[in-house]
Order: C-alpha cells, then sequence, then structure tokens
C-alpha cells in the first residue's frame, strides 16, 4: 500500500470534492423545488392531474440514474433541433447535463417521499381545520405540510446519502467531480487500489458528516414526539 | 490403496501438463479497428488478429477477457490477464507499472475536425478538445498545452466522436489509424482531419506484468509472424499501407 501516493493525490481529489458537493446540491435544492408541486399533484383528488406526476415519477425511479444521465448527455444532443435550440449553450455543458439529470432523479425520489409523509397525516387534521375555516391550500400549508416535512426527513436522509454516492456518476460524462478525478489520477500512476481506497474515504466522510446532520435535525425538530426525561420524581 | 490413489494423483498432474499452456490476452473491445465486439458478441479486430496469430506462434491457447480501458493496466496487474494487446503505446511512465514486448505496430497522432474549420496544432489554445482518458492522446495534450487547452476526457474512444458530431468538441485528437478508420463511417460525414500528422515516435506494444519472461517470448512471435508473412495478411485486412 502505497500511503504517500494516497497523500500526494489528496489536494486533486479535494478539488473533485467540491465539484462532487457543488452538483449535489445544486441538484437537491432544484429537486427539492420539483418535488413539492408534484407531490401535490400527486394527491390530487382530480385523476388526470395525478397522472403527469405519476409518470414522471415512474420514468426517473424505473430507471437507472446512468441512463438518464446519457440520455440527457448524450441522446439530446443528437438532435438537430436541440442544437440549434436558445437551451443548447446549457445542454453542451457536461456540468449542467449531470445538474439536469441529478434534479429529475431526486425530485422523483423526493416527491414520492413527500406525497407517503403528507398521505401519513391523519386525514382527520385536513377536516378538522376546513371545519375552523381553513382553505384547502391554507390547511395543507399550515397542518398538513409541516408534519409531513417531519414524517419525511428520516428518509429524505437517505436521499440525500444516494445522490452523493450517485454523483459519481458525473464522470462518465467528462466531469471531474471526485470520482472523474480519482480516475484521471490512476491514468497516470496505475494505483488503483490507493486512489479508489482515498475516493471512498472521502465518500465515507461526506456521507457522516450528512447523516450526522440529518440526526442533528431530526432531533431538533421532532423534540415534541419524544418522551419526556424524567428526573426527579 | 496408497499406491492407487499416487498413481490417480500422478495421472492427474502429467495429464494436466500434456495441455496447452493458456494465455489470457485483456483487451478493451471498444477501440475499432484495432478491437471491437462485433454484432454477434464476437471480439474482432487487429490487435485480436494479432494475438491469434502470435498465440499459434508460440504454440499456447488464447483467450480474450475484455475490460474497460482506464482499468486495464490495474487488470493485468491484478492477474485478470497475462497480458494486454490492445493497441497501447510503450511510454515511460507505462514502463514503470509494466514491462514491454518489442513493437507490434507504429502510430502517430492526429486531429479530426469538421470540414472547413481549418483547425490545427496552432489553433489548440482554448478550445474545447476531446481525446480518450488515459490514452497516449490525452497525455500529450495535457503535457503540451497543460491548462490553456478545454481538455474533456472521454470513458471511450466513441463518446469523444459523439461529442465531436454533436458540436460540443472542437477537435478530437486520436491515433491517426483509429481516426483514419472512423473517418471512412456515416457518422463521420462532414468530419476530415485536420492539421499536421503529430509524429512522437509512438510504439505500440504488449504489456505483461513486470519481470514477466512473457515478454521476451511475445517479442520473438512478433518477429516469427513478421517474418512468414502472417503479420502482412493481417496488416492488409485493416489498411491499404504498412504500419509496422
Amino acid at each position: 500500500m502505497n500511503f504517500e501516493a494516497m497523500i500526494e493525490a489528496l489536494p486533486k481529489l479535494l478539488e473533485g470534492t467540491v465539484l462532487t458537493l457543488e452538483l449535489v446540491a445544486f441538484s437537491l435544492v432544484i429537486g427539492m423545488i420539483f418535488a413539492l408541486p408534484i407531490a401535490l399533484m400527486r394527491v390530487s383528488s382530480n385523476g388526470f392531474i395525478r397522472v403527469i406526476p405519476y409518470c414522471y415519477i415512474f420514468f426517473f425511479r424505473g430507471t437507472p440514474l446512468l441512463v438518464q444521465i446519457f440520455l440527457v448527455y448524450y441522446g439530446a444532443s443528437q438532435f438537430e433541433v436541440v442544437r440549434e435550440s436558445s437551451l443548447w449553450p446549457i445542454l453542451r455543458e457536461p456540468y449542467w447535463c449531470a445538474i439536469i439529470a441529478f434534479s429529475m432523479n431526486t425530485g422523483a425520489y423526493t416527491a414520492e417521499i413527500l406525497r407517503g409523509a403528507m398521505q401519513a397525516v391523519p386525514h382527520g387534521q385536513l377536516e378538522a381545520a376546513r371545519t375552523l375555516g381553513m382553505s384547502t391550500p391554507m390547511a395543507y400549508r399550515r397542518i398538513v405540510i409541516p408534519q409531513a416535512i417531519r414524517i419525511g426527513l428520516p428518509a429524505y436522509g437517505n436521499e440525500v446519502i444516494l445522490m452523493i454516492k450517485g454523483s459519481a456518476l458525473a464522470s462518465t460524462i467528462t466531469l471531474l467531480d471526485l470520482m472523474g478525478m480519482t480516475r484521471t489520477i490512476i491514468a497516470k500512476n496505475y494505483l488503483a487500489v490507493e486512489m479508489f481506497l482515498a475516493a471512498g474515504l472521502i465518500y465515507l466522510v461526506l456521507s457522516f458528516v450528512f447523516t450526522q446532520g440529518f440526526k442533528y435535525l431530526e432531533l431538533k425538530i421532532t423534540k415534541d414526539l419524544r418522551p419526556h426525561e424524567v428526573t426527579n420524581l | 490403496m496408497k499406491r492407487l490413489i499416487a498413481s490417480v494423483l500422478a495421472a492427474v498432474v502429467i495429464s494436466g501438463a500434456a495441455q496447452a499452456e493458456t494465455l489470457r490476452i485483456g483487451t478493451e473491445g471498444a477501440y475499432p479497428p484495432f478491437n471491437q465486439i462485433d454484432k454477434e458478441g464476437n471480439l474482432i479486430g487487429f490487435d485480436v488478429d494479432i494475438a491469434k496469430a502470435l498465440c499459434v506462434a508460440m504454440k499456447v491457447e488464447c483467450k480474450f477477457v475484455t475490460q474497460d480501458w482506464d482499468g486495464i493496466i490495474p487488470g493485468l496487474m491484478a492477474k485478470k490477464y497475462d497480458a494486454i494487446v490492445a493497441s497501447m503505446s510503450i511510454t515511460a511512465e507505462r514502463k514503470k507499472a509494466v514491462d514491454f514486448s518489442e513493437r507490434y505496430y507504429s502510430n502517430t497522432l492526429r486531429y479530426v475536425s469538421k470540414k472547413g474549420s481549418s483547425f490545427d496544432a496552432k489553433m489548440v489554445k482554448g478550445k474545447n478538445v476531446g481525446a480518450q482518458r488515459a490514452t497516449i492522446s490525452s497525455q500529450y495534450l495535457e503535457e503540451k498545452y497543460g491548462k490553456d487547452v478545454s481538455l474533456k476526457l472521454y470513458d471511450t474512444q466513441e463518446n469523444a466522436w459523439l461529442d465531436l458530431t454533436s458540436g460540443r468538441l472542437d477537435a478530437v485528437l486520436a491515433d491517426s489509424l483509429v481516426n483514419y478508420n472512423w473517418l471512412k463511417s456515416p457518422e463521420a460525414k462532414g468530419f476530415e482531419f485536420s492539421g499536421d500528422t503529430i509524429d512522437i515516435n509512438d510504439q505500440i506494444g504488449i504489456a505483461v506484468r513486470k519481470g514477466d519472461a512473457l515478454a521476451g517470448r511475445l517479442s520473438k512471435a512478433i518477429k516469427d509472424i513478421v517474418a512468414d508473412g502472417t503479420y502482412a495478411k493481417i496488416n492488409a485486412k485493416y489498411f491499404p499501407f504498412s504500419i509496422y
């Protein structure tokens, strides 16, 4: 094991890590913005409104992320129409292609998490809110969504971890994220075991930081649900 | 009883030794016309034909293993196969990790770009240039231009061409012979060689693990197939000029 080479490669690997974090952060934010309206459409009582998000989620949950990223990057660029459209300056950049594919993917999962969480809020609460004179949107805003966020948080934490690991696929479309950087370094020093191990350790650290963050957040927002600590009786 | 076991064991050992030695050959299978997989799933190409001819000359059995390019040297070191016949250039960096046979063909580099773009080596700065990761082309661009070129690295050569045709890249640098072969394909319509041939005295050899005597045997076999005309026959199948 060549530890010296691992340390030597560290600055480059950290450079890749910055890009990984950037891609993940952007995608999570955009995915979240997508997810809320989609989840609301999913719980709609109107069948026509339900079918659009259903198809979207069905596609993005049912196909590998690698396929999605290739479709956006190599697929779209095959069409003359796309290449001549005003979207081309964005779609020609691998950076934005990765963010588009990742956002759509995580958006689908997050919408499903939110839908499940919203449906887990007892329906009676919505009825009670309506009886008190709240409109349905207001009842959702004040009663259902805040509780849904609390219910869905552990599952969402999981999704964030999956996104961090999934972002390694950005390396397949020329991006030098942590994985891309690792492979480029291996192309020069042939120390596959050492470099992948170093990259794996960095991914572990990232996952650890995020799990701890979510654990803290969970404790914070579910305080009232836990039994009170009994000190002196 | 003991004698019986001993004789059975001996028989097994002897019959084992009588079988031909098997040489496991690693190749990429995504580098036409040198190594690629045809519609039926068979490995074909110049490298494959040469490897088969070498095995005949060495009187060993050939077994092919396909492996993605950027993991092909690590795979050799991990003993997934014994030799790499995959159009690999003999470079000083690689020699630190593996040993090479003598060359089995010579190679130059050349850009391809859109017809009429009159792209050449003087225009590289600031342009989007593509190359396959872990190749002599990517190394050449990195060493010669460093940060001056926007270098895009691809997992396979085909993906680099795909991005050239989509307009993401201004040019692709690759082995002349590989680009030559691509330019003959329908996808390459509207593209051409651009700039001069870059001759960096590139020699293509067979990589084996460090210290493996196989390198010498392969070098001898290469000489043999060149001498007996087998090489020229294979060469003619792919190129109308000698590439040795």
